[in-house]
């Protein structure tokens, strides 16, 4: 009995430390869950990235569901994530706008020649402040928005090919639009 | 050797403490509102290095969002109308010290629910050695 105590409590212990090993790597810690799920959007008014006259605003929007991409010239994981808005953005069957976000126009403008433009429009938030009310905090982060303007889903990080048919297009046949992605 | 080992820890300090601070032009109206604004950006997370307060973050972020705090101070906010504002946006994720709400009642509780099981491990223990030993041999006691 008394040698099998400290055993007892060794074992737990190395328990306990290797469930938090699992937990941090099946999870990732640095996420924050974002409250605006499930709550409308902010209003948004920003200029548009190819003709900075023109702007669009959330109220252009509502009626049909579109997915939000934050992304940035200088955001490395935005270079990653890219190929795979262009492989899927028009399978999606939404609207896909991009965000551009903390960014000058012209480097906005270089990167996308460069890599390729998957969406549908580009709004520009220059100074961060609208992203700020989006609770965005770094880039690419990816909303689903419904037709009344609601925050349905966001995904912090790239998108994938996982992500876009694990979580995303189940969302969106919920929402009666069928997404040319396999099951 | 000495004057080295001097220079070197100089060196250390002065590095920590420009390292530390991350310091924005900010007009503030007076002493104290500066004061108020330190002490609030202290009890904020920055949301890029989480492990960095608002006050000290040099991420971009944190940099846009003392100046939305500051701005909303000038407007005469209140720190409990800024926090949460902050919170509407990023969850109390943002909040060094979390609310006591039922969902952070794990948090804020289960520290104690440790200490009490201790305590009653340790009561148990001691209960148990101011028993004389009866059938077992008193070898196996030094063991204890």
């Amino acid at each position: 009995m008394k040698l099998y105590l400290p055993l007892a409590i060794f074992l737990a212990l190395v328990g306990l430390f290797g469930f938090g090993l699992w937990w941090n790597s099946a999870h990732n810690p640095t996420l924050v869950p974002s409250p605006l799920i499930g709550k409308p959007a902010p209003a948004w008014n920003l200029p548009l990235l190819y003709e900075p006259a023109k702007t669009l605003d959330k109220a252009d929007m509502l009626g049909k569901p579109y997915i939000v991409n934050v992304f940035a010239s200088w955001c490395f994981a935005c270079a990653d994530e890219h190929p795979v808005l262009m492989a899927y953005s028009h399978d999606l069957g939404v609207p896909l706008i991009g965000y551009d976000y903390k960014d000058k126009a012209t480097d906005a403008l270089a990167w996308l020649q460069q890599h390729g433009d998957p969406y549908t429009q580009v709004v520009a938030d220059e100074s961060g402040r609208t992203a700020i009310n989006f609770g965005v905090y770094g880039a690419p982060e990816t909303y689903l928005i419904n037709a009344r303007g609601i925050i349905l889903w966001k995904h912090i990080g790239p998108l994938t090919p996982g992500v876009i048919r694990d979580e995303l297009a189940p969302r969106l046949r919920k929402l009666g639009i069928q997404p040319r992605i396999g099951a | 050797m000495k004057g080295m080992l001097r220079t070197a820890t100089l060196v250390l300090l002065l590095g920590t403490a420009l390292a530390s601070s991350a310091v924005d032009a900010l007009p503030f109206k007076n002493a104290a509102q500066e004061v108020r604004f330190q002490d609030l950006t202290r009890q904020l997370r920055c949301l890029v290095c989480q492990n960095e307060d608002l006050a000290d973050s040099d991420a971009k972020l944190a940099k846009d969002l003392r100046f939305e705090i500051f701005q909303q101070m000038q407007a005469g906010r209140s720190n409990a109308q800024i926090k949460q504002w902050l919170v509407d946006r990023y969850g109390d994720y943002v909040l060094y010290k979390p609310p006591l709400k039922p969902s952070n009642y794990p948090l804020w509780f289960s520290p104690f629910v440790l200490l009490l099981l201790g305590a009653l491990g340790v009561g148990i223990y001691l209960r148990r050695r101011a028993q004389p030993p009866a059938a077992a041999g008193s070898d196996e006691d030094q063991d204890w």
